[in-house]
């Protein structure tokens, strides 16, 4: 039976890894490559780059990262960030990345999700959504690193890339991301009921329970963090243990 | 020397690393000769049927392809791979394949698609020669929306269960086939690909 996923989320920029500094046993706490071989040696079930580089002259770096990795790592790797044409994710696709997922560019242009599931397989086009419960009480979807409110009810939302062709929706919670309360069982149950496609939890994990309770309380397929992982506060082994004597299948 | 057929369905240089991983020598390539002159051909692939059917054959390698297979040349189809072995899918309108085995690809029906993930290789045929070394229930990567139902079950090498138990792969004398990702299946994965380098 399909196993519950683990994915650890680095988030580069310039092509150096944001958070990764509490890494002491590496020889280079930022470099987004020796910190995909680590979280392999835990069998993290995937990788996540999300790219957060400023800059147009620095984007390509992301490239040579993603070719380093594949050289290294034998497991599935996504690329987010920046994502705007074909042209963008045949690059990424063709320099190992397995999957690529887009956020701001599909709201902008829902084509994109469109012709690039049609051209490259739906398998490899995640649709990347940021949602915020707002005042009217239903949540609403964020473009540009969560800056921009888009007027878009994140549950339709879903449900229009599920048609547009994506494969695998990553949601993202921006009312718990970073709290490390938990994730927010009610987005994501809402999502996971409202489409057919896989779904990824994010945002808010802080602790063993929380992984248990997104499981076992929604459909989610998978579930990502990055700073329990990045500051060490948990392996990816600690976490599959943990859930493996609480009865959710997954790999060890 | 492996070949490694490119006809621009999907990612490459993860299958070229990892065989280069594990000791193999392999060219990717998109030339009959290369193809012809290989004693171990590979062919990858994600994605739909029909778009790879039709690069195979604006490439014009689909002869090169059955002649090297019929000769003998050890051959490995990998997720789509796979499917483009079988004589047709189910899927849009029917799309004919290579027909180098007999049956069809199939849609999954139930359950979340595309299944997206590291599910368990149930081994029915202990014979195949890529799964020496390989343990009963090991986990491996897969990502596909589609399966291959072989008309003859004697080339069922493991099943995986997905709401139904469906082929994960097939071993055929010369021929065979994974439904999932071995360069992305970290150990296992690599052991798999070791194997097939060394036949």
């Amino acid at each position: 039976m399909l196993t519950k996923r683990i994915i650890p989320c680095l988030d580069v920029k310039d092509g150096r890894v944001v958070k990764g500094t509490h890494f002491v046993n590496l020889r280079d706490a930022g470099d987004p490559v020796a910190i995909a071989e680590l979280y392999d040696e835990q069998k993290a079930d995937e990788i996540v780059f999300l790219d957060i580089t400023a800059s147009h002259e620095k984007r390509p770096i992301i490239l040579d990262i993603v070719k380093e990795t594949a050289e290294k790592v034998f497991m599935p790797l996504t690329v987010g960030g920046g994502i705007n044409n074909l042209d963008d994710i045949r690059a990424l696709l063709n320099a190992g990345s397995d999957k690529v997922s887009i956020n701001t560019a599909a709201v902008e242009n829902p084509d994109l999700v469109r012709e690039s599931s049609k051209k490259f397989g739906n398998q490899c086009i995640v649709a990347a959504i940021d949602a915020k419960k707002n005042t009217g009480g239903w949540w609403e979807v964020y473009t540009h690193g969560g800056r921009t409110a888009t007027g878009k009810d994140a549950i339709k939302w879903a449900q229009t890339v599920e048609k547009l062709g994506a494969g695998e929706i990553l949601l993202t919670s921006m009312d718990y991301d970073g709290t490390k309360d938990g994730y927010d069982i009610p987005l994501t149950d809402a999502v996971c009921q409202a489409v057919n496609i896989p779904v990824i939890a994010s945002g808010g994990a802080g602790k063993l329970e929380d992984f248990y309770n997104v499981f076992a309380k929604t459909q989610a397929d998978a579930a990502l963090a990055a700073s329990v992982f990045h500051y060490r506060e948990l392996t990816v082994g600690d976490v599959k243990n943990y859930l493996r004597d609480k009865k959710i299948e997954v790999r060890l | 020397m492996i070949a490694i057929i490119d006809y621009g369905m999907g990612n490459l240089r993860s299958v070229q690393k990892a065989l280069e991983q594990v000791g193999a020598k392999a060219k990717i390539t998109q030339e009959p000769d290369d193809i012809k002159a290989a004693d171990k051909i590979v062919l990858p692939g994600v994605g739909a049927m029909q778009p790879a059917m039709d690069r195979l054959k604006a490439l014009g390698i689909i002869p090169a392809i059955k002649d090297a297979a019929a000769k003998g040349a050890m051959f490995l189809g990998i997720c789509l791979g796979l499917q483009l072995l079988f004589e047709q899918s189910s899927e849009g309108v029917s799309t004919k394949g290579l027909g180098l085995l007999k049956g069809n690809v199939e849609r999954f029906t139930r359950l979340k698609i595309p299944q997206i993930g590291w599910n368990q290789l149930h081994i029915q045929n202990a014979d195949s020669p890529i799964f020496k070394g390989i343990e009963e229930s090991a986990n491996v990567y897969f990502c596909h929306s589609y399966f291959v139902k072989p008309k003859d079950k004697g080339i069922i090498s493991t099943t995986t269960h997905y709401g139904i138990d469906f082929v994960s792969s097939i071993y055929a004398d010369n021929i065979l086939g994974v439904q999932f990702h071995p360069e992305k299946s970290q150990s296992v994965g690599l052991q798999i690909l070791k194997n097939f380098s060394k036949l």
